[in-house]
């Protein structure tokens, strides 16, 4: 891709947007279509795009495989652990009620938010390992051969 | 029954027959290609007409998306969709997602063992490799058939 | 509901049971994959493994004079939300699969790291975990959707542990592909099953399910979800011609997965055809008698026989017991298809013989393959001398599987047997005893292969490690043990049977 000037620029545009984006969809998820799936796939996107346009390498030496990997486990880490969080205060398990037990509406937005962050690391993490896992396989045939 | 009721029972379940013909593709695609890709396509094209299904499940007449106003005052004269089908359906699709990438890397690495995805030639080299099972260790032998 | 819990007693640890159950090893999973240790990935996976099989004894404890746990997600009631109900059924299924995991993992160690490479063996027990959380959770739920998601992500980690075979054998890879084309399939009829019973009842809870169809009565919708479910959980359970994924994905499995998956998978999903034919659906409609009795049982029968005969061909001691357990499989859904205490009594009480019969037997053969390199008849032959424990517990085990008295197998088919002759179906007794005379042709080729022939040259001396034998010889005295003290096995068969049999008014009593 060394030559396509116009993608390489518009590429490097568009990252710092699209990861922006992807924290609008993260964060405003409780108020508007949105949230940690949506997020996570966007951010992935970014990651993914570099990687296309500037390759493997490079992507990979801003967002390590070994990151990305501990990533997977550790959303959802995130979102079981606000189950246990709950579970430990005497509330059923996933029951917001138990992070502001006067306000329960309170209580079901923290919990909402803690829950799709966790979403939103684990897809991420998934979606740019499968890309990894499948960009980073080395080639057994040239291109001809296909 | 008349004309008009038969269009009425052909067109008000337009729903059901995409998902039907697209169920069948699919399914077949699965069964007919032997092409290890071409059947992972059918899987998921079998998997999207059930997402359809719900999907259309899930339709209200004349509702809207079910999204409530964020200073939360709802009007009672609102009709929203029906949401469940669309939650199911999401967790649906993640399924089908896993199942694919699973599928795919499945078959690179078939790829790279047997040397080939049509399963015709696959078949091929299981016989040969249950043959040479059968020859060092005697006797009949099922083997894949 | 959440928004009104102004007033909130504090729950403890107790009532949370159920949720643990499924939430201890599904936490182990990421934890495994973020700690990244080797050796403590298989620390984590047993202490979690034990923990879920001490919950499951402890709910199975409190529901086995016949009451019900429930238990609600997110503190949403159903059916809006998603309930977790426990009674004696699933909690006998819970303990069944949770030991089986927890005795197989001291036995994994070793055979695993014979057959999988190191680098492996993290992402190896992260999977093996989710596999486990995903059985327990079909089992656990009350929920109909949630039981698709549970069934799927055991179904995909089952997929990936079944392909780590092709570290032996590259044929490990079209097998779990195979598989994974298959469970997909079978999956998707499920939940098409699941959205007409949607679209005929407007609820996904299987008590509330249960009701509406009670009321509504059979129509052409739920006879269709009918059809799909039992099709998609027969594809799952490998009702017999809808086998076809089996015997490549246990015969190239590694030895320590085909135990558990032998032992649990399609256990849990003959679980969860019972749960749907007799909670669900309502036992007493036509269409449904007519599929036990026209469809379900002539199956069963040739299920008995067709894999029973197939099996006495094989020279691979592996695909032999794959083809068994899918005629074992047949037992099963005889004795649901005969719709009577007796029968379904039967049916439970040998799905947890079978269960830890063929886990015996599997830990047998992977122990025979941990010291000789293969599976096959002339690999191990003579093995009886040399490894005189491990051929002990497969010997235990093959009686087991015919159905000896003082055996547990013996237990299941004499109830099995029992249940026919009240239907005053003999001519089904007889079928019964001389499918296990085919049983003991080929359990005899086992014992003779072992035992009557001079072992091959090249075959390195010894028993198999402490490690693989004392998880063995633990599942092969269960055989006998289960065959002699039958209280607890029956007692809660008896129980879970009732529990079905009383159809949708099981379900309710909230």
């Amino acid at each position: 891709m060394r030559h396509h000037l116009i993608l390489r620029v518009v590429t490097k545009l568009l990252v710092g947007c699209i990861i922006l984006f992807a924290f609008y969809v993260q964060f405003h998820g409780d108020f508007s279509p949105g949230g940690g799936f949506q997020a996570g796939v966007i951010m992935a996107v970014a990651f993914i795009l570099y990687g296309i346009v500037f390759g493997l390498r490079k992507v990979q030496a801003v967002f390590p495989p070994w990151v990305v990997h501990k990533m997977v486990a550790l959303g959802v880490l995130i979102y079981a652990g606000t189950g246990v969080v709950s579970l430990f205060l005497g509330y059923g398990f996933l029951d917001y009620g138990a992070f502001a037990p006067h306000h329960p509406s309170h209580g079901q937005h923290y919990g909402i938010l803690a829950v799709e962050f966790g979403v939103g690391v684990t897809v991420t993490g998934v979606m740019v390992a499968i890309y990894y896992a499948f960009a980073a396989r080395p080639a057994r045939l040239s291109d001809e051969e296909w | 029954m008349g004309d008009s009721a038969t269009f009425e029972f052909v067109v008000g379940h337009a729903n059901y027959w995409l998902f039907s013909v697209l169920m069948m593709t699919g399914l077949y695609v699965v069964v007919a290609r032997g092409n290890l890709v071409k059947k992972i396509v059918g899987l998921n094209m079998f998997q999207t007409s059930v997402f359809m299904l719900y999907i259309s499940m899930g339709r209200v007449d004349g509702g809207t998306a079910p999204i409530f106003p964020v200073d939360m005052e709802i009007d009672p004269a609102v009709i929203y969709s029906n949401p469940l089908p669309h939650v199911l359906i999401l967790t649906a699709i993640v399924v089908g997602i896993a199942t694919t990438a699973l599928g795919l890397s499945l078959i690179i690495r078939i790829r790279e063992e047997f040397g080939t995805i049509e399963e015709d030639d696959i078949l091929v080299a299981e016989r040969i490799l249950a043959a040479e099972d059968d020859k060092a260790h005697g006797e009949a032998m099922g083997g894949r058939t | 509901m959440a928004t009104e819990a102004a007033h909130h007693t504090a729950m403890s640890l107790a009532e949370q049971l159920p949720v643990l159950q499924v939430l201890v090893p599904f936490l182990a999973a990421p934890l495994i994959v973020f700690v990244g240790h080797r050796g403590l990935a298989w620390l984590v996976a047993f202490v979690t493994s034990a923990a879920a099989f001490v919950i499951a004894g402890l709910m199975l404890g409190q529901v086995i004079g016949g009451g019900v746990i429930y238990y609600h997600i997110g503190g949403w009631a159903p059916p809006l939300g998603i309930e977790y109900r426990v009674d004696a059924t699933n909690a006998f299924v819970l303990l069944l699969v949770s030991g089986i995991s927890t005795i197989v993992l001291p036995y994994a160690r070793q055979s695993v790291a014979s057959e999988i490479p190191l680098r492996h063996h993290a992402l190896f027990y992260a999977c093996y975990m989710l596999c486990l959380t995903g059985l327990l959770g079909v089992v656990v739920t009350g929920d109909a959707f949630n039981v698709f998601v549970f069934l799927e992500i055991s179904s995909l980690s089952t997929y990936v542990l079944v392909a780590q075979g092709s570290h032996r054998d590259k044929r490990a890879l079209t097998a779990a592909y195979d598989y994974l084309i298959m469970g997909t399939i079978g999956a998707t009829f499920f939940v098409i099953g699941l959205g007409m019973l949607y679209m005929a009842t407007g609820t996904l809870n299987m008590a509330d399910l249960a009701a509406r169809i009670a009321s509504q009565g059979a129509n052409r919708t739920v006879i269709a979800a009918f059809g799909f479910i039992v099709v998609g959980m027969g594809l799952k359970a490998a009702l017999y011609p809808l086998h076809l994924w089996l015997p490549n994905a246990y015969t190239y499995a590694p030895s320590a997965v085909t135990s558990f998956l032998a032992a649990t998978a399609t256990k849990v999903a003959i679980y969860v055809l019972m749960r749907f034919m007799f909670s669900v659906f309502q036992p007493a409609f036509l269409f449904e008698g007519n599929t036990l009795e026209f469809l379900i049982m002539p199956l069963a029968v040739m299920a008995m026989f067709a894999a029973s005969v197939i099996a006495i061909f094989q020279t691979d001691l592996k695909r032999l017991l794959a083809y068994s357990s899918i005629a074992q499989i047949g037992y099963m859904l005889l004795g649901i298809g005969m719709l009577s205490q007796t029968g379904l009594t039967a049916a439970i009480v040998h799905l947890f013989n079978h269960g830890i019969t063929k886990a015996a037997l599997f830990m047998g053969v992977g122990a025979l393959v941990f010291r000789t390199g293969g599976s096959f008849f002339d690999r191990v032959q003579g093995m009886g001398k040399t490894m005189p424990w491990t051929s002990g517990a497969i010997v235990i085990g093959g009686l087991s599987l015919i159905g000896v008295p003082g055996t547990a197998g013996f237990v299941s088919k004499w109830y099995l047997v029992q249940g026919a002759l009240e239907k005053g179906w003999w001519p089904v007794a007889v079928l019964i005893v001389v499918s296990s005379l085919l049983a003991v042709i080929y359990v005899w080729q086992i014992i003779e292969a072992l035992y009557l022939q001079a072992p091959a040259k090249d075959i390195p001396a010894g028993e198999a490690p402490a490690t693989m034998l004392i998880p063995m010889w633990i599942m092969a005295l269960a055989c006998i043990y289960f065959g002699l003290a039958t209280d607890i096995t029956l007692g809660a068969a008896q129980a879970a049977a009732q529990g079905l049999l009383a159809g949708s008014s099981g379900m309710l009593s909230h």
